[in-house]
């Protein structure tokens, strides 16, 4: 494969996962892991950072580049369950890596829940799964000063029809930086 | 089911809601399942004596709505009150027969020596004995003419029923309006019948959990205003409040002791959410449970003896309950696969809850003596059950469309009422005690 061809392959597979996820991120199988795992130096010849650039002192340029996993903040999570899923691992960890390696760095873990269920039980589903995200980041070797966790269950939803597609948009984890 | 009559009803009340001078935030009120062994009741128009000018709506009318609200009586349109007698002695028994009307109340309001309120002078008077039940004298002040009413009502409730009115109670609601950046929340207090509601806090930021202390003059809630959970105690009538708990994760699910001295609540300062008790005097708290799950939404039994609470200890969300004086918790639902925030009968021999099913959430009620659960609600997502504090109904939570509107069903399901807040998306209703 020459450098051009890569390059459109990579897009080709960008444009997929970001169409994907604005309709239905349950469907979302396409593994981000896998554009992970490509040698990706030879695209950088223009002035931004690769997108893989997850450490260095330029790599908070990426969280504006949609080719970069750290441009995605969102986790989404199965009903009353608070496990990660394989497909967003990858994303957690560009993050992880980022917070480890940046120390003025803070991150707060919002955590919410679908609308099924009651609201106090939901601040409980919610925290649990901002403490597992939470937890990966700590295996990663970000500090606890770094981390921090708010649930805020099914009061804040960002998308209020009752059915599965809305439901699973709303089952999630925020990865907020309040400080780069 | 829905007939005529209670058509015309619900269009009286939309009426009453059109030219009341407080159209701000109403809520109308619906039957949607009535009891055909209703008590025929005709609760004719009192005589206005007073020197001031008479309310738009009459003491009678409000008397016969709420009466006509409990499910368990029939009133008589005003329309068809071919006679309106204001004492004993002039009323025509033979005519209330003819109409079939069991009960009559008749009555007149007039100002309160000292021109400080007015007196509800009524009686209730039984058409085949012609005896009368009820003879009394109910004084209000000079703003309290519906809360008087309500009071009437309750009396007459009572008389009939053997059972407690509370209808003179009141009930909290979380109510949120607006989209996005303009979403507001805010925690409303109005009487039960859903008239005069009162926005006791607002806040851009979500609030949840009401809970009222036993003399019904403070609730305490959740706010997330500083940006996480913190529980508040608010005087209802003063406004004044006082932060109760913001530690590190969840303040939660607050609820007061009957006696008003604790609070049982939701704390995860431990790294999970655990059930802690504590002494609202000196701030002192006690850790309840201990388990790596989720454990939450306490409520108290009536003799202070448990606490009630919903964990997923056993892999689903059940009620289980714990002696307050601590020990092991003991499951109390068996059935089903979602039971959560549990509400206790003042008489503490029911509980009840919302059951969950698939993507069916349902109000039902465990009855502790049988271990037999009830679902008294259609669904979908019903929640946030609040037993009324005479044990008659529980108000809970419900969905239409994607809006959050209020409900209410008698203990044995048999009566229905939605309460519609006009405006925004209502949820989390808690029903007073009984004010005294």
């Amino acid at each position: 494969m020459n450098t051009t061809w890569r390059f459109l392959l990579a897009l080709v597979i960008t444009v997929a996962i970001s169409a994907c996820k604005t309709t239905e991120p349950v469907t979302d199988t396409t593994d981000p892991g896998t554009t992970d795992t490509k040698p990706a130096t030879d695209v950088t010849t223009s002035a931004a950072p690769d997108p893989r650039d997850y450490t260095s002192n330029r790599a908070a340029e990426n969280f504006d580049n949609p080719e970069s996993l750290l441009s995605k903040r969102v986790i989404y999570f199965d009903f009353d369950k608070s496990e990660v899923r394989s497909e967003y691992r990858a994303i957690v960890a560009a993050h992880a890596a980022y917070v480890s390696s940046h120390g003025s760095a803070r991150v707060t873990l919002e955590g919410h829940a679908d609308e099924r269920g009651t609201r106090e039980y939901n601040l409980g589903l919610g925290e649990r799964r901002g403490n597992a995200v939470s937890g990966l980041f700590s295996a990663a070797g970000a500090m606890g000063s770094q981390l921090d966790t708010v649930s805020y269950g099914e009061e804040r939803p960002v998308c209020r029809v009752s059915d599965d597609s809305c439901w699973s948009q709303n089952r999630r984890v925020e990865i907020v930086y309040t400080a780069r | 089911m829905m007939m005529t009559k209670p058509m015309k009803k619900i269009f009286f009340i939309l009426i009453v809601l059109l030219v009341s001078p407080l159209a701000q935030a109403k809520l109308e009120i619906q039957i949607i399942q009535g009891n055909a062994s209703a008590l025929p009741i005709a609760v004719i128009p009192m005589q206005w004596r007073s020197s001031d000018p008479r309310p738009l709506t009459g003491v009678a009318e409000v008397v016969s709505s709420d009466l006509y609200r409990s499910g368990l009586f029939d009133p008589l349109d005003e329309q068809d009150m071919v006679d309106r007698p204001v004492d004993a002695e002039s009323v025509r028994f033979g005519t209330w027969r003819l109409l079939k009307v069991d009960y009559l109340v008749i009555g007149h309001v007039k100002d309160a020596p000292g021109n400080t309120g007015y007196e509800i002078v009524y009686q209730l008077i039984d058409v085949h004995t012609q005896e009368a039940l009820l003879s009394q004298i109910t004084t209000v002040g000079l703003g309290d003419l519906r809360f008087g009413a309500h009071r009437v009502a309750d009396a007459i409730y009572e008389k009939l029923t053997g059972v407690a009115g509370a209808f003179s109670t009141r009930i909290a609601y979380i109510s949120s309006t607006g989209e996005g950046k303009e979403l507001n929340y805010q925690l409303f207090v109005a009487d039960a019948d859903g008239f005069n509601p009162q926005a006791v806090v607002g806040s851009p930021e979500p609030l949840l959990s009401p809970s009222w202390s036993p003399d019904g003059q403070r609730l305490a809630y959740v706010s997330f205003e500083k940006g996480n959970s913190a529980i508040y105690v608010q005087n209802v009538s003063t406004g004044q409040r006082e932060l109760v708990s913001s530690g590190k994760g969840i303040n939660g699910a607050p609820a007061f002791s009957p006696d008003g001295r604790f609070m049982a609540m939701t704390l995860s300062s431990s790294g999970n959410p655990e059930i802690y008790v504590r002494e609202l005097a000196t701030g002192q708290k006690r850790q309840l449970t201990q388990h790596w799950a989720i454990d939450t939404e306490a409520s108290w039994s009536p003799d202070s003896q448990w606490i009630y609470f919903t964990s997923d200890r056993g892999g689903k969300p059940q009620i289980y309950r714990v002696a307050t004086s601590g020990g092991k918790p003991t499951r109390v639902t068996l059935e089903g696969d979602y039971n959560a925030r549990s509400s206790i009968s003042p008489d503490g021999t029911r509980i009840a809850m919302a059951h969950g099913r698939g993507n069916e959430y349902r109000i039902a009620v465990l009855d502790t003596d049988t271990g037999r659960m009830r679902i008294l609600t259609p669904g979908v997502l019903d929640e946030s059950p609040s037993f009324a504090p005479n044990g008659s109904m529980i108000l809970y939570a419900t969905r239409e469309g994607p809006r959050g509107v209020l409900s209410a069903v008698s203990v044995d399901g048999n009566v229905r009422q939605r309460l519609i807040l006009t405006e925004g998306d209502v949820r989390e209703p808690a029903w007073s005690p009984v004010i005294r």
